[in-house]
């Protein structure tokens, strides 16, 4: 197998100053050598170019040039004095000396003041063998110190250890200023400043405070910054330094950062933000940086388990035991109650590799159509609203088209708290001057952030996102903003004439609507004129879109939007799904849905189909199947008996939790595949324990359909990697499955999907990561979709009526919850709950306005009752104007919180995605847990006992 | 009814209501059967088809002649 999959990867190199794109080239000469670098480029990278290290100390390539240092300084012929090259550009003809006697000494005074003031316990320092200013000391050849150690010094400045996952110890620190430019610039948090001055002048979190009081989020990118001990990983200070590194990718967010996972032999110290990661350049956040404890945690199962009912104890068992005792029971289910009577679920969180077998699995061996993924309730809709209007199910940019946008819109997104880096990202380009229009019920921190102000915020009720959109759309038609050029072109002619009438009718004028979306008609037509004027709007949207009875509807109203300005087929445009799971886009693509094949091909097209029977050997059903909720329905009803779930935990992520846990009681074989017991295991007959992205290869497919490598850096703790799993439990119902390396899954992808027919493992060895379509027409990938025509051809303007959901407040349920997450907490929790983010974020609450509030008597902290149509739950009151009245939001982090016991059945019209974002409900003051609350706790202790007391089988394999 | 039966009907009037768009009756019942067609698990077609028979009065006119059109 040519797949050089294991690779090792070097040392980062840093070549001092960003990369500089240019048309034109520059020839200089240093220390001899004839270089040609884009214009633009300093000296410092020109010379690490050509293989020349200058030394430096404030300089890094993550960061503007800043100049302080002094030791980075060079000779030029025919300049006088001794620039620093950092900061000096490279000119045509320049001659450049990096090295001579004077520059030597010069350099050597520089160490030595900075070292008479840095303690000199470098044998005993954590970052011994990994400090720059060592380094240093060590290339400019520093012998002696003439000031002596004396004199005053910041040697016993105090340690702040407040932060969960760095130190930060001032006696070390130089005043660089890289941590504070790495807040300011990469991360735009701004929390970092250097107080005072010459002498006094030292680091310092927001106003003087400590770390973890501060307004640092915990990304880590001082810490990369950081030169020498200052700022150091509490894992490097436990372990010390890290060995060898792996790149491999965030197995969080949809952002898919890229990371150099950096190990001592099979222990992970540290992960760092890889600079070549096409989606993160280096930089990332705290979920992705440091909570990747979870991955060793006690908690982890390593041993199959089986029992005959989900009030038995649990038994280990072999490998073999547990997945031919599961096959037998599919098997047994399906004679009694036929074929269809089973199915199964993909994950979000796996590997592209893993959902591919996993859907094969149910489409081959089960023999039915009844798979589908956690997608199902998230990014459904945008699968069908954009397949239906563009023609294909996936964002249309790269993320760093945002740098080329002049008016952004977010809409029913939180990307600093959901997907962090890209946010960073997008702040970068709005203190460049970009507008923002926010379109979101709550006032995310985007509205008013530090340097970040949205130039609109269109705070509308939820549940009227397509009312919103419309009258945007009329905004742009009523005053002939339209691209009417483009649309020529471009779009079909009927469908967008019926389109454009419709909008433009009176009852979809901002001012007719106003009343039912809450916002004023002059903020909806000064925002679409701030979309519809500019050279560049491009559109970013999450769950607040999608999470609707009309969360399709929505998707297509951006589509239309994006289509009637021309905003769609170039960089910094676009329709841009922020994806929430790491593989969310992959799971997709990987036909986890009922009714299409991998490449988003309805199961009904005879000719796909028949491509697919040849390669897999089977015969496929042409027709549709079950949905996750339609497979719950039919649980409780009676006809769906068995599912074989892979790393997704609907009990707690999926709505209406009682009719969710009642579904799963109902059903008599549920076969769970997770690396903990998480909440839906509690209702599981057989549990196979998975393994986490560091222990496997394969790959993962972030927002912006980029195919990022996942690579091993250590053995799966229970013997198998996931894929492995689902392989030996198709093998062990009899449909033959024989890959011995997930390449060879990608191979077989590649051979049946046309938009990743050049993908290999070889090439995203080679290019480090691939957006799709990859094949003939795009060797190496499409960063922007639809540039000369549509992936349909033409596109087309979908309908949009506008429908209000049955969710309406009433007297009863007068309130309407929207839910959402937080930074430092992932989706259901199951990895971050078990790590130190806890410490950030330890509990669901529900945030509420002060009026409301007040008129019900809750107070700040004290326990609420939450109650709608599906039922009830407690969690403590946050009281906030981030939420407008008549609004109260809370995530879902936490199983005992039961977000989801409060939100209902009412799902999306086309996808049936749930309507997480619009429950109707009350808030009161109470004392005591909600029932709900009190027989989850009794029945989470006797499952817990149950655990407990398993039948262990000391030579089960693990 | 059962729950489901009801819970059926209810998916598909929220289908009639967001295709209904086009005046032409026709026009929207097709959309609205080919949407069936196309994303429903044939037991839940067969299901809301023979619930509907039951119960003429349970659903609009639309989603009636809509199911009525279904092959399965
Ligand atoms: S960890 Fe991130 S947010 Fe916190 S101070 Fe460092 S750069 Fe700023
Ligand atoms: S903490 Fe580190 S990066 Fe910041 S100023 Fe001090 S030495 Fe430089
Ligand atoms: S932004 Fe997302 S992908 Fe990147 S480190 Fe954070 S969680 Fe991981
Ligand atoms: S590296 Fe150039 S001045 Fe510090």
């Amino acid at each position: 197998m040519n797949v050089e999959f294991y690779k090792r990867f070097g040392p980062e190199l840093d070549l001092g100053t960003p990369k500089v794109e240019a048309d034109k080239s520059v020839s200089l000469k240093i220390d001899g050598a004839e270089i040609h670098v884009p214009e633009g480029t300093s000296v410092m990278r020109a010379a690490g170019l050509a293989g020349i290290q200058i030394p430096k100390l404030c300089a890094s390539e993550d960061l503007e040039a800043f100049g302080s240092c002094r030791l980075c300084l060079v000779e030029i012929e025919g300049r006088k004095g001794y620039p620093a090259s950092c900061t000096t550009n490279v000119e045509e003809g320049m001659v450049v000396k990096t090295q001579t006697e004077r520059i030597s000494s010069l350099r050597r005074n520089v160490m030595e003041l900075y070292i008479s003031d840095h303690p000199l316990d470098c044998l005993t320092c954590p970052t011994n063998g990994d400090c720059q200013l060592q380094d240093m000391a060590g290339v400019v050849g520093l012998r002696d110190v003439r000031y002596g150690y004396e004199g005053e010094n910041h040697l016993q400045a105090e340690k702040d250890e407040s932060g969960s996952y760095f130190t930060f110890d001032p006696s070390k620190c130089i005043v660089c200023s890289r941590c504070v430019r790495a807040c300011e610039e990469q991360q735009g948090t701004f929390a970092l400043t250097i107080q005072g001055r010459g002498f006094e002048s030292k680091v310092a979190a927001s106003q003087d405070e400590a770390f973890k009081d501060s307004e640092c989020v915990s990304c880590g990118a001082c810490v990369k910054a950081c030169p020498t001990a200052t700022l150091t990983e509490k894992t490097v200070i436990e372990f010390g330094i890290p060995e060898t590194a792996t790149v491999t990718t965030c197995a969080y967010c949809g952002v898919g950062c890229s990371f150099r996972a950096e190990m001592q032999g099979d222990r992970l110290v540290r992960m760092i933000p890889n600079r070549d990661g096409h989606a993160n350049h280096g930089h990332s956040c705290i979920k992705g940086r440091f909570a990747f404890g979870y991955s060793t945690h006690p908690d982890r199962i390593t041993k199959p388990m089986i029992r005959d009912s989900i009030r038995d104890p649990w038994q280990e068992v072999s490998w073999e035991e547990a997945l031919s005792h599961a096959a037998t029971r599919f098997k047994d289910i399906q004679k009694e109650y036929g074929v269809k009577s089973i199915g199964g679920i993909t994950s979000s969180r796996c590997t592209n590799e893993e959902t591919f077998l996993v859907q094969k699995l149910i489409r081959g061996a089960f023999g039915n159509n009844n798979v589908d993924t956690c997608a199902r309730v998230c990014h459904s809709p945008t699968g069908y609203g954009l397949k239906t209007t563009l023609g294909e199910s996936a964002g249309t940019q790269q993320f760093d088209s945002v740098m080329q946008a002049d008016t952004i819109i977010v809409m029913g997104a939180n990307p600093t708290d959901a997907h962090p880096v890209f946010a960073s990202q997008m702040k970068r380009r709005l203190r460049q001057g970009a507008n923002l229009i926010v379109i979101d019920p709550r006032r995310i921190d985007l509205v008013d952030g530090p340097h970040v102000k949205a130039d609109h915020h269109l705070q509308l009720k939820p549940g009227t996102n397509v009312a919103v959109l419309n009258s945007l759309a009329h905004t742009i038609i009523d005053e002939g903003l339209e691209n009417e050029e483009y649309i020529q072109d471009r779009c079909e002619r009927e469908a967008y004439e019926t389109w454009r009438d419709f909008v433009a009718l009176p009852e979809n004028s901002p001012e007719a609507l106003e009343k039912e979306t809450g916002v004023p008609a002059t903020e909806i037509r000064a925002a679409a004129r701030l979309y519809a004027n500019v050279e560049n709007g491009a559109i970013y949207y999450g769950l607040g879109v999608t999470e609707h009875s009309q969360g399709s509807t929505t998707v297509m109203g951006i589509a239309n939007l994006a289509m009637v300005t021309g905003n769609v087929g170039r960089a910094g445009v676009g329709v841009n799904p922020l994806r929430g799971q790491n593989n969310v886009q992959g799971a997709c693509d990987m036909g986890s849905f009922p009714h299409e094949l991998p490449g988003y091909r309805h199961v009904s097209d005879g000719t796909v189909r028949a491509m697919f029977e040849k390669e897999w050997q089977v015969t496929l059903d042409p027709e549709p199947g079950f949905r996750i909720p339609n497979m719950f329905d039919y649980a409780v009803e009676g006809s769906f008996k068995g599912m074989y779930i892979q790393g997704e935990d609907m009990a707690q992520s999926d709505p209406d939790t009682q009719h969710v846990t009642k579904a799963l009681m109902s059903m008599e074989c549920v076969v769970v595949q997770d690396i903990f017991l998480n909440e839906t295991s509690k209702y599981a007959h057989v549990f196979l324990p998975g393994s986490s992205f560091l222990e496997k290869n394969g790959t993962f497919t972030n927002a912006e359909r980029r195919i990022s490598p996942v690579r091993k850096v250590m053995e799966p703790l229970a013997g198998k990697e996931d894929w492995e799993v689902t392989v030996a439990l198709s093998n062990a119902m009899g449909y033959k499955m024989d890959y011995s390396h997930p390449s060879e899954i990608m191979d077989e992808i590649a051979r049946l999907t046309p938009t990743f027919t050049g993908v290999s493992y070889e090439k995203l060895d080679r290019l480090g990561s691939i957006q799709w379509p990859c094949n003939e027409e795009a060797p190496e990938g499409t960063p922007t979709m639809h540039i000369d025509e549509f992936g349909r051809g033409k596109g087309f303007f979908a309908p949009t009526p506008y429908v209000a959901t049955d969710e309406r407040s009433t007297r009863k349920f007068p309130l309407l919850l929207t839910t959402g997450r937080i930074l430092s907490q992932y989706n259901v929790g199951a990895q971050t709950r078990r790590t130190e983010n806890n410490e950030y974020h330890g509990e669901d609450r529900l945030e509420i306005h002060p009026a409301d509030a007040e008129v019900r008597g809750i107070k700040q902290d004290a326990w609420v009752g939450i109650q709608s149509r599906a039922g009830e739950t407690v969690m403590r009151a946050d009281i906030t104007e981030r939420v407008q009245p008549g609004v109260v939001y809370t995530t879902f982090h936490f199983p005992e919180s039961g977000a989801n016991v409060v939100t209902t059945d009412n799902s999306d019209w086309a996808t049936n995605c749930p309507e997480y974002k619009v429950t109707a409900v009350q808030a009161y003051p109470v004392s005591q847990p909600s029932e709900w609350q009190r027989n989850f706790k009794a029945y989470s202790k006797e499952q817990a006992e149950l655990v407990s007391k398993r039948k262990r089988d000391d030579k089960a394999k693990a | 009814m059962s729950d489901l039966d009801a819970k059926l009907i209810k998916m598909g009037e929220q289908i009639v209501s967001n295709c209904s768009f086009s005046n032409d009756q026709e026009v929207v019942i097709a959309k609205v059967a080919d949407h069936l067609q196309r994303f429903w698990d044939p037991r839940m077609r067969t299901a809301i088809k023979k619930n509907l028979n039951d119960n003429p009065d349970a659903a609009s006119d639309v989603l009636k002649n809509a199911v009525n059109q279904l092959t399965t």
